[in-house]
């Protein structure tokens, strides 16, 4: 039950300052689209208006509209927490919840949500979640460990594990793999490509041959100049953007050529 | 990665001579001995100048070793080591310093509470006892001690804790100031005013004349609640906002969030607060006198009804009556009260260790 997102004329703010300018752009079901873009243009800011978490840091706010299949996330009578059951999210840093166990990471949107669910369902979604972060083989004899004790990379998956074990319609994951080695970062991309199937995925990345690699879609941010806002510079299909961009701005930052 | 074959980069620089890595070091025995010596030189010398006092002799030893070692450092080793050893003999002066009062407390504590701490002592009561009696002991004041504590506790630890909940996860703007504000000009509230204020608050409420356990207890509360949310917040402030978000992002609701996942990685730090805060106000002495009165001699353990007295009070009023024996009272009130909270110290330990987020 994949779901499109639609964003029209999208301004977001921390306070007074405008982060990310003016972003339309549609994000197709069942595909995935990649963020790229130098450091500070936005990415993450505008992922995080995509569920609604920008609005935890006090004084944030956006002006425009997210239509998810056709509701507007940001329309007054929408609960955030609605919203964020739906589209769920991967930090960049790895943060399992560090007072609970492996198996209790995994399961925690059920848990923190006072769901109770049968020992045979819990250990059902546990498996196949840590399964598809590509996670089981190492931890299934140590579920009971706390999911601090892991490695950096061995956590992430496990946060990645934690977010779809609430299978949400859409994954929004903010350089995933910025902590992993190749193995786990390829795992991540076969489990993306997996995903794609069912879920909506957005992903920002710093790796060129990554977005190559996972996405359909590849959308490239850029600032308009040093203290100005972020902007959607070109939005189109993956092979496009890395072949034949329409920007000039878009071929200097893939081809690794600035200014 | 393809296997291209890394060369060298040409060598166009003439190779920089590696400094020497060794240096002349004071041998290990050195340091020790020099303190040695020095305290012989020091003894000696007030000994002969008759003027022999312990307190004097150590200030000379450590003066005269650090000013030794540190010449001796500069002239064998280098100016960085030189000062490396000043330094830290001025840290282990100041560090020897800031024990002694504690040492001599604990040490004039034991020495003269242990003359009459047995178990008669802590079983019964004064009932009956007149002052010079050889008899009496505080088994009624550690009564009071642990139920005005308790209810305290009670009444101070949910109200300060949801309020540094309110602090640091909910409060904003003016609101949020002012109890800031507040909360701070509570802290400073003289616990004798605390305790002046209850009085107020029961002849009000009760009328004159009524001294008991509770009045006691609100008063330790008045004066624990601002401790218990400043000890509290600063805890809640150290869990990581990524925590919080991580929880958002699977959908669960704000209040879900600090009570489970908050709250539980807070935990451990909040009961060291929580037991700093009761060791503040288990030792109040003041507002009990006024609240719960200083004359109770017998086992009380109604909160509602009737004075109670408590340690502190206890060790207080001892030392009034002035004679010898109660001397030796006062003293052992007063390590019973050490030890208790030692105990409660210990509970909080062992609380935190087994509820801190393990990493195996
Ligand atoms: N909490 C915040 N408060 C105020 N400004 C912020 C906050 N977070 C980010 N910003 C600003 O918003 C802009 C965009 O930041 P953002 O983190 O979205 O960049 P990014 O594209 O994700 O960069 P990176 O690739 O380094 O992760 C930056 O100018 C940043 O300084
Ligand atoms: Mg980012």
């Amino acid at each position: 039950m994949a779901k499109r997102i639609d964003v029209s004329g999208l301004h977001v703010y921390y306070g007074d300052f405008l982060a990310v300018e003016n972003v339309s752009m549609t994000i197709e079901p069942r595909s995935v689209t990649a963020f790229i873009g130098s450091s500070g243009c936005g990415k993450s800011t505008f992922l995080r208006t995509l569920n609604r978490m920008h609005e935890v840091t006090p004084g944030a706010r956006v002006e425009g509209k997210v239509l998810l299949d056709d509701q507007d996330i940001y329309s007054p009578d929408v609960d955030p927490v609605e919203v964020r059951r739906e589209v769920g999210m991967v930090f960049q840093r790895p943060n399992p919840f560090p007072t609970m166990s492996i198996y209790d990471n995994v399961i925690a949107g059920a848990k923190l949500n006072n769901r109770r669910l049968r020992k045979s369902e819990a250990d059902d979604i546990v498996e196949r979640s840590l399964r598809g972060a590509n996670l089981w083989e190492e931890v299934k004899d140590r579920l009971d460990r706390p999911g601090a004790g892991l490695s950096g990379g061995q956590q992430q998956r496990l946060c990645i594990a934690r977010a779809i074990a609430v299978e949400p319609s859409v994954l929004l994951m903010d350089e995933p793999c910025s902590a992993l080695d190749p193995i786990s970062t390829l795992a991540i991309e076969d489990l993306i490509a997996q995903l794609k199937e069912n879920y909506t995925i957005v992903i920002v990345t710093h790796n060129m041959q990554q977005a190559a690699r996972v996405s359909d879609v590849t959308a490239f941010f850029n600032l308009a100049g040093t203290g100005k806002p972020g902007k959607l510079i070109e939005m189109g299909e993956t092979n496009k953007i890395f072949t034949k961009p329409e920007k000039k701005e878009t071929e200097n930052y893939i081809t690794g050529r600035f200014g | 990665m393809s296997a291209t074959k890394l060369s060298a980069p040409e060598q166009t620089v003439p190779p920089r001579p590696t400094p020497s890595l060794r240096g002349r070091t004071l041998p290990k025995y050195l340091p020790p001995a020099l303190l040695g010596g020095s305290a012989v030189v020091c003894a000696a010398a007030l000994y002969l100048l008759d003027r022999w006092n312990p307190a004097v002799w150590a200030i000379l030893a450590a003066v005269l070793y650090t000013a030794a070692v540190t010449v001796l450092s500069a002239v064998v080793e280098n100016r960085r080591k030189a000062v490396d050893r000043l330094v830290t003999s001025v840290v282990y002066v100041c560090f020897t310093v800031a024990m002694v009062p504690l040492v001599s407390l604990l040490w004039t504590v034991l020495s003269r509470g242990l003359v009459r701490l047995d178990g008669y002592f802590l079983s019964v009561s004064m009932n009956g006892v007149t002052p010079s009696m050889d008899a009496g002991g505080v088994y009624h004041a550690i009564v009071g001690t642990l139920l005005m504590t308790l209810m305290a506790a009670v009444i101070s630890v949910p109200i300060g804790l949801m309020t540094a909940v309110y602090l640091v996860e909910y409060g904003r703007g003016r609101l949020r100031q002012a109890i800031t504000f507040f909360v701070d000009v509570m802290t400073g509230i003289p616990s004798i005013v605390a305790g002046l204020f209850v009085v107020a608050l029961w002849i009000l409420l009760f009328g004159p004349g009524h001294t008991n356990g509770a009045a006691g207890a609100i008063a330790l509360s008045v004066l624990m609640i601002p401790v218990v949310v400043r000890s509290c917040e600063e805890m809640l402030r150290l869990v990581p906002n990524e925590l919080r978000e991580a929880s958002y992002a699977l959908g669960v609701p704000k209040w879900l969030t600090v009570l489970k996942v908050v709250l539980p990685t807070a935990l451990s730090g909040l009961t060291t607060g929580v037991m700093l805060a009761l060791a503040r106000v288990i030792g109040e002495t003041a507002p009990l006198i006024l609240t719960a009165g200083s004359s109770a001699v017998s086992i009380n353990a109604n909160l509602f009804e009737g004075q109670m007295m408590s340690l502190p009070v206890f060790i207080y009023s001892q030392v009034r009556m002035g004679g010898a024996i109660n001397y030796e009272r006062a003293w052992a009130g007063a390590l019973t009260l050490i030890i208790i909270v030692m105990l409660l110290f210990l509970a909080a330990r062992l609380v935190s260790h087994f509820f801190a987020p393990k990493t195996r």
